[in-house]
């Protein structure tokens, strides 16, 4: 979860804080002045350095203030990501749907739900995912999920996009079958998703 | 017993290996880049390996509770081939990464002038970045070689305490320590050290700015030479604090040097089944 401003300002030390006010000039100066880069801008170093200088409980938070502040585009948010750590992916991941990204960033979503770190792919099963990921790709993040033992709660609009999907209620029953066969436990979640997928209550009229 | 094993090169190793090692002691570790035996052709292809060592790698390990953290650089032997010399350039981006806490390996293979030049430069980098070095030492021609890099060490900005000479033995740890460096050992089945000869460089040498690694990699090599290392050390006379001094708390002094290492991994529930590094069709 991503911490606001306000209640990051309230957690981090004086020294801390002040290095979060003088990254954020640095990427509001970004905004300000785009194109005038050559090499990493200063925002970017401190979008690698979050985690040594406000705690790595806040790296997620700070990176992403960071992103919006600086208000990034795709082509940063996507060098970002694809030079970044783990970590450094996964804020990015988390702050997408914070930025005017369009489907731009798509791709990293999708890469993200390529790996198999439960960490990243937690991440890009967030709002910028549930917003943008098509139906076959969003059927395939949440059964990865299923796979890799990230909590099905996670994935943001679950219930709304899951309801009345019978390509999904079908793949999981083959998956729950699949399990069975071998012997090994369907994962809880699998039957909470299946259970969403009921379409909904045809509207009743009223009299 | 806690080790941190502050050379290894985790990617050519199995999850078995994390496994045993856990069970021996090691909660913490380095893993150098360094040449992967099959020569690269192209910087992206370091890249990947740069990514692979700040993302796959570091949650591999986490998920057997061992700590991963790793030092970069163009190692000396691929410094020679001038397709792979603009890694040099793309360093700067990556040394500020959180989990490097060195530049590294580095040093010399062959002592060529483009060796020479990769070592100045990436000697430059870490005094830039506020980074202590990982030194190899050459495997031919070992004490020149070790002479020749003491003398750049000392033309360079780092300060010696800065520095870990590593792949020493007999011949060279006097003239390493001498020049207040850090003295790193590998120990392996075959060849560098072995444990009992590395006790008998402590007992000649004391315990202070030595470490021990396994430098286990794709060759023959064992990941668990730490802990045999330990063991050697505590029937040979030294004591507890002895083993906890080379094994943990001298190599947490020198890559602490980077201000980057995070040693408070918790004991993942996740290892169920002996297996928790899920893939993703089982």
């Amino acid at each position: 979860m991503l911490t606001d401003r306000k209640e990051l300002d309230a957690r981090l030390s004086d020294t801390a804080g002040t290095w979060l006010d003088d990254a954020l000039a640095e990427a509001a100066h970004a905004a300000a002045h785009p194109g005038a880069d050559s090499g990493p801008l200063p925002w970017e170093l401190r979008f690698a350095a979050a985690g040594r200088h406000c705690g790595r409980d806040h790296a997620d938070s700070v990176r992403a203030l960071l992103l919006v502040e600086a208000r990034a585009a795709p082509s940063t948010v996507t060098r970002l990501y694809r030079q970044g750590t783990a970590a450094e992916r996964r804020a990015v991941l988390l702050a997408l749907h914070r930025l005017d990204l369009g489907p731009a960033a798509v791709p990293l979503v999708e890469d993200a739900l390529r790996t198999n770190d439960p960490r990243l792919v937690a991440a890009a099963v967030g709002p910028y995912g549930a917003a943008h990921l098509d139906a076959h790709g969003w059927r395939h993040a949440v059964l990865k999920c299923l796979f890799i033992e990230v909590p099905v709660e996670t994935v943001d609009r679950l219930g709304e996009r899951a309801r009345g999907d019978a390509e999904l209620a079908r793949m999981l029953r083959d998956f729950a079958a699949e399990r069975t066969a071998a012997g090994r436990p369907v994962p809880d979640g699998l039957r909470t998703v299946l259970a969403l997928t009921a379409p909904a209550p045809a509207p009743t009229e009223e009299s | 017993m806690r080790i941190f094993d502050p050379h290894i090169h985790m990617t050519s190793r199995t999850t078995d290996d994390y496994q045993a090692m856990y069970d021996a002691g090691v909660r913490a570790l380095v893993e150098p880049s360094f040449w992967l035996g099959q020569p690269r052709t192209s910087p992206a292809s370091f890249f990947d390996y740069f990514d692979a060592l700040l993302g796959w790698e570091p949650f591999r390990a986490s998920q057997y509770g061992i700590a991963h953290h790793c030092t970069l650089a163009l190692n000396p032997k691929e410094a020679n081939d001038p397709r792979c010399t603009p890694v040099l350039d793309a360093l700067p981006r990556y040394l500020v990464k959180d989990s490097v806490v060195a530049v590294g390996e580095i040093g010399y293979d062959s002592m060529t002038p483009a060796e020479d030049t990769a070592l100045a430069t990436q000697l430059q980098l870490a005094a830039d970045h506020g980074l202590p070095a990982l030194v190899h030492t050459p495997h031919r021609d070992k004490l020149a070689g070790l002479r020749r890099t003491i003398d750049v060490v000392r033309e360079s900005a780092l300060a010696p305490e800065a520095v870990l000479l590593d792949h020493l033995n007999e011949t060279t740890v006097r003239d390493a320590l001498d020049s207040g460096c850090w003295a790193g050992f590998s120990i392996y089945p075959d060849t560098k050290m072995d444990e009992d000869r590395m006790v008998s460089v402590l007992r000649a040498h004391g315990t202070d700015r030595i470490l021990v690694n396994s430098a286990a990699d794709w060759g023959r090599s064992d990941p668990l030479k730490t802990r045999k290392v330990a063991d050697t050390m505590l029937k040979a006379g030294f004591d507890e604090d002895d083993v906890d001094k080379v094994l943990w708390r001298n190599p947490v002094a020198f890559y602490g040097q980077s201000g980057r290492l995070q040693l408070d991994i918790t004991t993942p529930d996740a290892l169920h089944e002996g297996n928790s590094i899920l893939r993703g069709g089982e």
